[in-house]
């Protein structure tokens, strides 16, 4: 066969490639071409392209080794802009197209003239486990001028500097059985329990579906495993109970069945996700999957044998060389080793041959090889070579011969003459490993097998693995395993399934000769004197750093791994972690299973940001809600604060009269001056509110609240306080008894629903005898303060409630007409000043906001937003919860003795704990006012307080500042603070030092700063 | 019916007043897209709100519910959890929402109405019925794609072969929760707070857009 | 990610909808009054942390609003059985470790509950018998 001038590598015949059409690529700055069907790495490959990377630790060149998600080396960042950057794409897994660009991720300043060789040297030719800490801590000071280079060179790509111009999303999926694979027994196994009925979700990783039979050797009923792929997938597809997804990678595998896939929609297409009709499609979609029932089949990976300089370009596992000749058309070199502990691993010098290549030999580690793939061999005219294994590759940027020598396998010795082979490529094949990482995450552990050579996944309930994925290989075999899990994943269901042979298609039997276990092949030289023999390509983790670990007392598997870096990472040891495992055994004198395995780790392979974040990104990252006059705010240019997930006007900046924009003290002064002076409006719909009904509302009330309810009369509104059973402030706001059995309870903003879940909490566990209904009805109501000495002026045109203030008196509450809808009208005050709480159904809030406002004109009324009101209740000693409150204040602490009943018949929330030993203790934190001896000095909010500034440093802390402000009323600086025994402390002075340096004086005062005899709101 | 309850008519004459729906202020700032129109093609999914129906939350036990609204309304409450009831002509509909919770819809100027027939045939019973009508908003979401814009958005199984017509559930809508269900076999119904409504209509937007969504300018109800 | 069977929506629901509120079955006093402050403390912020079988309670929070109770292997994570708020376990630990003994006796195979021993805490039978007495 001949081959293409432009893909050297490539074969004429073979493989599901379209050749009629090229691909243009770019790889490290380096223009080639491919074909649709290929991957990056069979276009690499095809072109030859031998050094792909370099190696994380010792900067060696690497080479691809594997056809799929195993591949450690072929870890590239691909991306034509900047903006499309996207790291840690395995090559192996990325399909080929047009216009493509990647480059090696380790290296630099390139894989080529690269910077860690140079460190490379520094540890000699072995550096061992911890070399970076050994090497470079001491002196420790120094550590911070290499750090900078060697994280430089280190990690796996890196991530864009400019926004990603793609969108993702999620899709939450229900299944009654998931199924992990489409080879031949996942096919098999969705069939079997979609024709069941069963509503079967089937995902595979690879572009194509169909595993193993994608490039097999084998017939199904004396055709092309092929045709029978193609025959189930259109029977699959015709079952609307059946969710086919290619591309699309079970990552992790979470509690009670939950899976997480991520889907590659469109990263076969391009750099970027096409439009579609014109409207933009996600390029990638992470599925969270609940499913019923979970079938593994997963296959298996082939471990490569542990040789010296196994990581020299040309190294490759015998399957993906199989893989590149029968996928893709092509045979990534001339002249063929190939090392083996096993018969399937002839199939590679079958096919090489097949190709026109030369297979120099066959070296098989059995001293006796004896199935039918050998006698293929024999009778093909391969040389076999027994009892035999490569103990060395030589080459430096790629493999030129392979040192062959007839081995010991289990006296670990090189027995025989080296004899070395001239080659181009070395394939090895030490076995398979059973892809057990979905299983591990469920956190079953990994059972060895002696007859697979293997570990396969233990049992859990409602997770089934099948085929290679538990260790059965041959394929009539898988099949059949296939089927039966599929039966039994429905029966389990509840769905009538039977295995029924005659849908299996035939196989012709293969007699398969039993494999030996090879792990590391013996070297004539010690493992710490020979050449690197790599174990994890990925971290560059070597049978002589796993021997070091356990010399240095590293027993445990899981410390060896970790002191390693074996299985870390992105690679999560899908090649390494068996050879490891086996090394660590050899040298601590034990057996496989007596030394274990490590548990594999979510995710599989990496999952891009994007497709983890979905839409909950940028505007939608978090709701943001709004109360009915947002619109209003926003063309008012309020500037907004976020109270929870509301959003509220902070304030109103206004142009000055210089053209410019007030600054929020100004902004602020100005509405506190309109408030105690003429009259502001707040929209507060954002406070929280309950409506309670039943005939053990009061009750009720009465148990959860610190204060009394038996004599609030309709009409009439009540603060109330409400602590935890510890004693401690957690909420507070206003209560109106509409009715006898009918309240209605307000709550601080951001405590709405926790609020209404202690409500709900405590009537469901603690007193369900109690007849009491609670309803969130916060958003039914729009609530506007109307508020200033001119506040009843201007309502009265537009209200026909009498406004009088014997008629209508401070804390209580009348229904009217306000600008023509129906209103309830609340007399309560959090500035100070007369108010009035207009509540409409929201569907009206505009219409009566935009009434008071046309009224308002003549009165100069004033919005006002949060940072404003905050002023003027800190002004008044009105706390609020949560921010002069932090959970460990106590209704007394805050000096509200009037809000607590101690003497109501039923022991409510919180007055047990207020008479413990630490609640009643002196030296309590309490809050009071504080005066700053500077009125120009504005305390910060948070300062810690000291009694003596002079005290040595550390100084004892007596408490924070927990509301400062500056007033425009007092013309001074003012705050609120918890005090060590503040309440006996008053008009002592307090000092707060700052961190530069300034100590501010201030004098411990009452907490209500204006109007303490509370005279305004009453008129 | 007591005076123990203040039972209160604060739903005003929409000729005289200005009533603004939940997404007035999205509309204004997200637009409307036309269905069909981005395109010229067919909108795979489509959304429309229908705006100022009476909403009630009917509180108390099933027995004694259930009597009053078949003598009122005419129909029963649902018997099952997660199921939903309509009228004959698929304007009222109750809603299971809890033991002891069902939501009434009915058209907005029959709300007080009911609440007050409903109190009167209850008498002294412990119930409580509260009116939340301004509070929350009915958004509808029909088309082929109507269900996948859907799974991207809720954690609950909305196959159409599981979440069968006659399903009603409070659950996770994004980062938010709603009431979702399916009146019929064209249409999803999704009742979102008001204080949310904004988030939703942006994120429906968002997540239609693969689709093709528009928004469909008068509501079903409104141009009978 | 739980799937939790609420038992009041009569069906499994995915865990985002729930809030978990810690251990079930902690009773406040009857009269706090009569308690002396290590009792008291012990009711506010004493909890169990078993290896194994725990009863706790969870709150449909985006759902139905009601409380209820889940008994759960803190191992497997596996929920044993879920019941509605004024009701007992099925499942205790006690309940386990006498269905192991059983087992053990009759030498059948049932290392799944036995691994790693259960503690007995929370609704324990001695606590559910002398709850149920009290309400009888």
């Amino acid at each position: 066969m001949s081959q293409s001038a432009s893909q050297p590598n490539r074969l004429t015949q073979g493989g599901q490639v379209d050749r009629t059409q090229a691909l243009t690529f770019t790889f490290n700055g380096r223009s080639y071409t491919g074909h649709p069907g290929d991957t990056l790495a069979s276009a690499l490959l095809a072109n030859g392209v031998d050094l792909v990377n370099r190696s994380f630790k010792y900067s060696r060149p690497r080479g691809i080794v594997a056809a799929g998600a195993e591949e450690p080396n072929a870890v590239v960042q691909l991306g034509a802009t900047e903006a499309t950057q996207v790291p840690n794409v395995r090559a192996t897994q990325q399909a080929l197209y047009d216009g493509l660009v990647a480059r090696s991720t380790n290296g630099w300043p390139d894989a080529q003239r690269d910077m860690m060789r140079w460190i490379g040297k520094l540890g000699g030719p072995f550096m061992p486990p911890g070399f970076y800490y050994k090497t470079f801590m001491a002196p420790a000071s120094m550590w911070m001028t290499y750090e900078k280079y060697i994280r430089k060179t280190a990690g796996l790509g890196r991530s864009p500097t400019q926004p990603d111009p793609d969108i993702y999303d999620h899709m939450h999926r229900h299944c009654d059985l998931l199924v992990v694979g489409a080879g031949p027994a996942g096919l098999s196994a969705a069939l079997t329990a979609a024709r069941a009925g069963a509503r079967v979700l089937l995902c595979d990783e690879q572009e194509t579906m169909g595993g193993s039979l994608l490039d097999t050797r084998e017939t199904l009923d004396d055709q092309p495993a092929a045709q029978w792929l193609k025959t189930t997938l259109a029977a699959l597809a015709e079952h609307d109970n059946v969710t086919l997804l290619p591309r699309t990678t079970a990552h992790g595998y979470h509690d009670h069945h939950f899976v997480t896939l991520h889907e590659r929609r469109t990263e076969h297409l391009g750099d970027s996700a096409p439009s579609q009709a014109g409207h933009r499609q996600p390029r990638s979609r992470l599925h969270r999957v609940r499913a019923g029932q979970v079938i593994l089949a997963t296959g298996a990976h082939e471990r490569p044998l542990v040789y010296a300089n196994n990581d020299v370009p040309g190294n490759l596992l015998a399957g993906a060389v199989s893989t590149y000749i029968r996928r893709y058309g092509v045979a990534s070199g001339h002249k063929l080793v190939l090392s083996t502990s096993n018969d399937h691993a002839y199939r590679a010098a079958l096919d090489w041959k097949e190709a026109g290549r030369e297979v120099v030999a066959i070296v098989d580690a059995r001293t006796a090889p004896e199935g039918d793939l050998v006698a293929q061999a024999k009778a093909a005219g391969i040389r076999v070579i027994t009892g035999s294994a490569v103990l060395e590759a030589k080459g430096e940027q790629r493999v030129s011969a392979a040192r062959v020598a007839a081995i010991d396998v289990d006296a670990f010795k090189v027995t025989g003459k080296v004899e070395t082979l001239a080659c181009d490529t070395i394939a090895s094949s030490g076995g398979y490993s059973p892809v057990i990482h979905l299983a591990s995450h469920t956190g079953a552990r990994p059972v060895w097998n002696d007859a697979i050579i293997g570990f396969v996944p233990s049992t859990v309930a409602g997770v089934a693995a099948t085929g290679a994925a538990r260790g059965v290989y041959p394929l009539g075999e898988v099949l059949a395993d296939g089927v039966e899990a599929g039966a039994n994943a429905a029966t389990t269901l509840g769905f009538a399934a039977s295995v029924d042979d005659a849908t299996l298609p035939r196989v012709a039997a293969r007699h398969e000769g039993s494999a030996c276990a090879l792990f590391q092949v013996p070297h004539e030289k010690a493992t710490l004197r020979a050449p690197k023999q790599f174990v994890d390509l990925q971290n560059d983790v070597t049978a002589a750093a796993i021997d070091v670990a356990t010399r240095e007392g590293f027993e445990s598997i899981e410390h060896v791994k970790r002191y390693t870096a074996m299985g870390f990472g992105t690679d999560q040891g899908k090649l390494g972690n068996i050879n490891g495992m086996a090394v660590a055994a050899r040298c601590l004198g034990q057996s496989i299973p007596e030394t274990g395995t490590t548990v594999f780790r979510p995710n599989y392979t990496p999952v891009t940001f994007g497709a983890i974040v979905g839409r909950h990104c940028r505007e939608l990252f978090d709701p943001e809600r709004y109360t009915p006059m947002q619109a209003w705010h926003v063309a008012r240019g309020a500037e907004f604060e976020d109270v929870g997930q509301w959003k509220r006007p902070w304030y109103y900046p206004r142009k000055r009269a210089d053209g410019g924009l007030e600054s929020m003290e100004e902004a602020v002064a100005r509405e506190c001056r309109s408030v105690r002076e003429g009259v502001g409006i707040l929209d507060a719909s954002t406070l929280g509110k309950i409506d309670i009904q039943g005939p053990d509302a009061r009750e009720f009330l009465g148990r959860i609240y610190t204060n009394k309810w038996q004599k609030l009369a309709p009409g009439r509104v009540r603060y109330g306080l409400m602590c935890g059973d510890d004693g401690m402030v957690m909420d507070d706001g206003t209560t109106s008894c509409l009715a006898e059995n009918h309240f209605l309870m307000t709550t601080t903003t951001g405590n709405a629903a926790p609020v209404l879940e202690w409500l709900e909490l405590w009537h469901q566990t603690e007193w369900p005898e109690l007849e009491v209904y609670f309803n969130s009805v916060t958003d039914h109501w729009a609530t506007m303060t109307v508020t200033g000495p001119e506040a009843r002026k201007l309502l009265t045109d537009l209200t026909d409630i009498d406004l009088d203030r014997e008629a209508f008196k401070f804390m209580d509450w009348r229904e009217g007409q306000v600008a023509g809808v129906p209103a309830r009208v609340f007399r309560i005050s959090f500035t100070g000043e007369l108010a009035f709480e207009i509540n409409v159904q929201a569907h009206y809030a505009m219409h009566v906001w935009e009434a008071l406002f046309a009224r308002g004109e003549a009165f100069n009324l004033t919005p006002y937003g949060t940072e404003t009101m905050h002023v003027l209740r800190a002004e008044k000693g009105f706390i609020i919860v949560g921010q002069d409150t932090d959970g460990s204040v106590t209704p007394e602490d805050l000096g509200m003795h009037w809000a607590i009943g101690y003497d109501k018949p039923f022991p409510w929330v919180g007055k047990r704990a207020l008479t413990r030993s630490d609640t009643r203790r002196d030296g309590r934190k309490q809050l009071v006012g504080l005066k700053p001896k500077d009125p120009g000095v504005v305390l910060e909010e948070g300062a810690q307080i000291v009694f003596d500034p002079n005290h040595a440093i550390p100084m004892p802390m007596v408490g924070h500042v927990t509301s400062s402000y500056y007033s425009p009323t007092l013309e001074s600086g003012f705050a609120l603070a918890v005090v060590k025994g503040g309440h006996q402390r008053m008009g002592e002075s307090v000092y707060l030092p700052m961190a530069d340096g300034r100590v501010h004086e201030a004098e411990i005062v009452g907490t209500q700063f204006v109007d303490p005899k509370g005279e305004r709101q009453h008129v | 019916m007591s005076n123990s309850v203040h039972v209160y008519d604060a739903r005003a004459d929409h000729a005289t007043v200005t009533a603004e729906s939940p997404l007035a202020y999205s509309y204004q700032r997200s637009g409307m897209p036309a269905p069909g129109e981005a395109s010229g093609e067919k909108s795979r999914a489509v959304i429309g709100e229908r705006a100022f129906l009476g909403h009630l939350i009917l509180r108390g036990g099933a027995i004694v519910l259930d009597e009053a609204l078949r003598e009122v309304l005419g129909i029963g409450l649902p018997g099952r959890p997660n199921s939903l009831t309509v009228d004959a002509d698929g304007q009222r509909s109750v809603q299971w929402l809890s033991p002891d919770e069902w939501l009434l819809i009915v058209p907005g100027d029959e709300t007080f109405g009911l609440e007050t027939r409903l109190r009167a045939h209850l008498g002294e019973a412990h119930v409580a019925i509260v009116d939340v009508s301004a509070g929350q908003t009915l958004i509808e979401l029909s088309g082929e794609a109507a269900h996948e814009v859907l799974m991207k958005s809720t954690v609950y199984d909305v196959d159409p072969h599981a979440f069968t017509v006659g399903t009603g559930v409070t659950t996770l809508f994004a980062k938010t929760n709603v009431i979702l269900r399916r009146p019929d076999e064209s249409r999803w119904e999704l009742i979102v707070r008001r204080s949310f409504a904004d988030y939703v209509y942006r994120w429906l937007l968002d997540a239609g857009e693969e689709y093709g969504i528009g928004v469909a300018r008068e509501s079903r109800h409104e141009s009978q | 990610m739980f799937h939790i069977y609420c038992p009041y929506c009569e069906e499994l629901r995915e865990e985002e909808e729930f809030h978990p509120k810690g251990q079930a079955h902690i009773a406040r006093p009857e009269e706090p009054d009569a308690c002396n402050d290590e009792e008291w403390g012990d009711y506010l912020f004493f909890r169990d942390n078993p290896r194994g079988i725990h009863h706790e309670m969870w709150l449909h929070a985006v759902g139905c609003r009601k409380f209820f109770n889940i008994t759960r292997n803190t191992v497997s994570y596996e929920i044993l059985e879920t019941y509605k708020m004024g009701e007992q376990p099925t499942i205790t630990a006690e309940h386990l470790a006498r269905e192991e003994k059983t087992a053990r006796e009759e030498k059948t195979d049932s290392a799944q509950v036995a691994e790693g021993g259960q503690q007995t805490v929370g609704a324990s039978d001695a606590a559910v018998a002398s709850i149920k007495g009290a309400q009888a």
